[in-house]
């Protein structure tokens, strides 16, 4: 295998890791923030409990996002420097700021989030917790505009020497895709964090339908899923919307469209082929096709075959990553709808099919998350700057036994921290919310540096 | 208004790398002290005494990393592929070390000393890959038309182990004199042991990378009046001050320790540690990838540094002083029981 495929590979595997960590955190924070918000204006204690349960959840959680971002700031210059040399006039300041206005606040606002609870008071303490889940808040607004500019990158220019340059600030932050990708993206994060705590509480509640705390979280929940699952399949509808004008072929691949025509076929599965530039299947729907992909029936979509094969991305990975993500969507809909029925009928804590569909559908947003960026990135193929720089003019000059001795360094770690992490926090979850609470004040017994995440017993 | 962006962005990276080596610099050392650690207990309470910052310390590597990106790209494109496998060696180093803050705590009978083992190890061998990348940052980068043109292996040489040597006693002293100033009884007299013994080892490093510096690297030497026709005086006075507070930070290391204070060592420590850094920073300035481009050529439209110049007088401030909130919130000795609250 040459540099390219490995530093694609390596690239794939570190961010695709990486995105794990923020789309729970992002969510986790700002559900932290109204646990403490909702526990200092109502004073009920399963609201403290709950906070200080998630809040040990969190450190390990976002302690892994820190570490695989670490990595990501050094890795575009690394593996990718030609795309660096290139894209830093335009998107350099994007990134900059995302450390300057997001990073150190998250950073120091988590260390009295976490050791600092009887040092500044709970008013004070509050305000931490809310300026982490800001802070995680603009950390994506950064991250999705900079990703946003290379999708469809607007507002900038050619320099006499070949190079790139800003021209118009405004429409490199906020190109036409931003919007809609940054909703799809925060939403995203809402629910993958709703359907965790859905199923932590649920699996908590198979044991002992009576406990308050899991109620509460249970409830809150269903409430983000049934209010966010629907919005989110209208945001990622608009966003899919914009692919017909910006990205052509990524809709054409994500579809499973081959022919350019009105009134396409809409594939509910198929087995898309680049070799054969076909469909080697396919189950459809006749003529409802451009009605779905753009809202007019009549639209004349373009299909693969159109871009030459050099210009196509591989459509097998993009059409079934967008099925599994739609579909995953789908069941998320139907599990909120399903809890607020239950709800409705005053029968939730004694449904066990639900609570352990609920469990069942725990790590859906995750799933979802990669493969709407699978989607996302495999589909704007061969480009990394859409239309500007191809991928494989991108790459750093490394050799290939650098790049596998790196790769097989990360997947090694990588490997043995996500298995540890998954464990530890599973552990936390099975010992459940009421753990943490039998500790006389959690972490105000605590020496003021000990890691809150330090189970009962645990002290030395 | 003409501001010389270039030469300002150089100052805002060369400060971000400078905290973050002095910031980092001490919870490293704290981790490669680990090993040394009488118990459990002791380990415990030096962890708990970075547990609140060193995430924030750490940020300023990516404030490096990203700030080189966006104001300096065709350095940043030039280095990282010239030091690829000290970087990553570093990254996954501390990607380890990193979660061991939190897994050590959450981790039984096999997964805590594990993790213990994680933090020192993580702690070790990310400073000593920041010294490889150091070292051969210093011997200077093989670049054609820009790019990195030289072997995956330049970057491994004599002089470059002898540096991140000394990177690694250095960052030892920062922890062992942190620890003086925050900790009591037994690890307060375990941490001046550290300190003297890191201190000789210090001196001792810094003397041989300075001379192997001169030796190795003509004009470097030549900078500090050391050229072919003799000792040149009239280079070396204005840059004396950087090893005179090099030697005034060593001897405050070793009077605050004799003397029995608390908060000198670290102090001198920390001088000891501007010292090298200024005195590294003479010695190839202007070059941003030495000794093939300078800071002037790698850097960024002028439109992008003026946009990101007015975020950072901005933003920096504010930077600057909730850090320095958190460290006065956390001030204080830290014990192993709740005590001092």
């Amino acid at each position: 295998m040459d540099a390219l495929l490995l530093s694609r590979l390596q690239f794939a595997f570190t961010i695709a890791f990486h995105i794990i960590f923020p789309s729970f955190t992002i969510g986790l924070a700002s559900y932290l923030a109204v646990l403490e918000g909702l526990w200092l204006i109502t004073r009920n204690a399963a609201f403290k409990t709950l906070y200080l349960f998630w809040l040990k959840v969190f450190a390990i959680s976002f302690g892994m996002g820190v570490v695989t971002g670490v990595v990501m700031s050094y890795e575009l210059g690394s593996n990718w420097s030609a795309f660096s040399a290139a894209a830093a006039p335009v998107i350099g300041p994007l990134l900059a700021f995302e450390v300057l206005t997001a990073f150190f606040m998250e950073a120091s606002f988590l260390g009295i989030m976490l050791f600092g609870w009887k040092k500044v008071g709970p008013g004070l303490h509050f305000v931490a917790t809310c300026l982490v889940a800001v802070g995680t808040l603009i950390s994506a607004f950064w991250i999705v505009s900079a990703n946003s500019w290379m999708q469809h990158p607007t507002g900038f220019g050619h320099t006499t020497s070949g190079g790139l340059i800003a021209t118009d600030w405004w429409a490199v932050i906020f190109s036409p895709t931003f919007p809609t990708r940054f909703a799809h993206m925060v939403l995203a994060a809402y629910l993958t964090t709703a359907l965790v705590v859905g199923a932590a509480s649920a699996w908590r509640l198979l044991r002992d339908s009576e406990e308050p705390e899991a109620r509460i979280a249970l409830r809150m929940a269903i409430g983000m899923l049934a209010i966010v699952a629907p919005l989110q399949l209208v945001a990622g509808d608009l966003s899919g919307k914009l692919l017909d004008r910006v990205q052509p072929a990524k809709l054409a691949a994500i579809e499973g469209f081959w022919e350019t025509k009105a009134r396409q076929d809409f594939h509910i599965v198929a087995w898309p082929d680049r070799a054969i530039a076909a469909n080697r299947w396919e189950l459809s729907v006749p003529g409802v096709g451009s009605l779905i992909t753009t809202g007019q029936v009549d639209a004349v979509v373009k299909g693969l075959r159109d871009f030459k094969p050099q210009d196509r991305p591989p459509a097998f990975l993009v059409f079934w990553a967008f099925r599994v993500m739609v579909g995953l969507g789908v069941a998320m809909i139907g599990l909120g709808a399903w809890g607020v029925w239950l709800i409705a009928r005053n029968r939730l804590d004694g449904a066990r099919l639900f609570q352990m569909a609920c469990i069942a559908m725990g790590p859906a947003g995750f799933v979802s998350v990669i493969c709407g960026w699978i989607v996302a990135e495999v589909g704007r193929q061969p480009y990394v700057i859409y239309g500007v720089l191809r991928t494989a003019d991108a790459v750093s000059p490394v050799g290939a036994g650098q790049v596998s001795a790196s790769l097989l360094g990360f997947l090694t770690v990588y490997a043995i921290i996500f298995s540890v992490g998954v464990l530890y926090i599973l552990r936390l979850i099975a010992e459940g919310p009421a753990a943490g609470a039998d500790e006389p004040a959690p972490p105000i017994q605590r020496a003021p540096g000990s890691a809150l995440a330090a189970a009962p017993g645990d002290a030395p | 208004m003409n501001l010389d962006l270039p030469l300002i962005w150089a100052g805002i990276i060369a400060v971000a790398v400078l905290l973050y080596v002095l910031l980092d610099g001490f919870d490293l050392g704290v981790g490669i002290l680990f090993p040394f650690a009488r118990n459990r207990a002791d380990r415990d309470v030096m962890i708990d005494t970075i547990a609140p910052v060193w995430d924030g310390n750490e940020t300023w590597l990516v404030l490096g990393g990203g700030g080189l990106f966006a104001a300096f790209p065709r350095a940043y494109a030039a280095l990282l592929p010239a030091l690829y496998l000290p970087v990553i060696l570093m990254l996954l180093a501390l990607v380890l070390r990193g979660v061991a803050f939190e897994f050590r705590a959450r981790g039984r009978t096999r997964g805590r000393p594990f993790w213990t083992a994680m933090f020192a190890g993580g702690s070790l061998v990310a400073t000593f890959a920041q010294g490889l990348v150091l070292g051969g940052f210093i011997q200077g980068i093989a670049l054609k038309d820009g790019v990195f043109a030289g072997g995956p292996f330049d970057w491994l040489t004599p002089y470059s182990l002898l540096v991140a040597l000394g990177l690694v006693c250095g960052y030892a002293l920062l922890g062992a004199t942190w620890l003086v100033w925050r900790t009591e009884t037994e690890l307060h007299g375990d941490a001046r042991r550290w300190a003297w013994a890191t201190a000789t080892g210090v001196a001792a490093l810094l003397a041989a990378v300075s001379l192997a510096t001169l030796f190795v690297h003509g004009r470097i030497a030549e900078r500090w009046g050391f050229g072919a026709g003799g000792f040149d005086l009239a280079s070396f006075a204005p840059l004396a001050p950087i090893p005179l507070l090099g030697l005034a930070g060593l001897a405050g290391v070793g009077l605050g320790l004799r003397r029995g204070s608390h908060g000198w060592p670290f102090v001198g420590a920390l001088m000891v540690f501007v010292s090298g850094y200024a005195g590294l920073a003479a010695g190839f300035t202007p070059q941003i990838v030495p000794y093939a481009m300078d800071f002037r050529q790698a850097a960024n439209q002028d439109n992008a540094l003026g946009l990101m110049l007015a975020g950072v007088a901005v933003i920096l401030p504010m930077i600057l002083g909730y850090t320095a909130w958190v460290y006065w919130l956390f001030r204080g000795k830290v014990t192993p029981d709740a005590g001092y609250h």
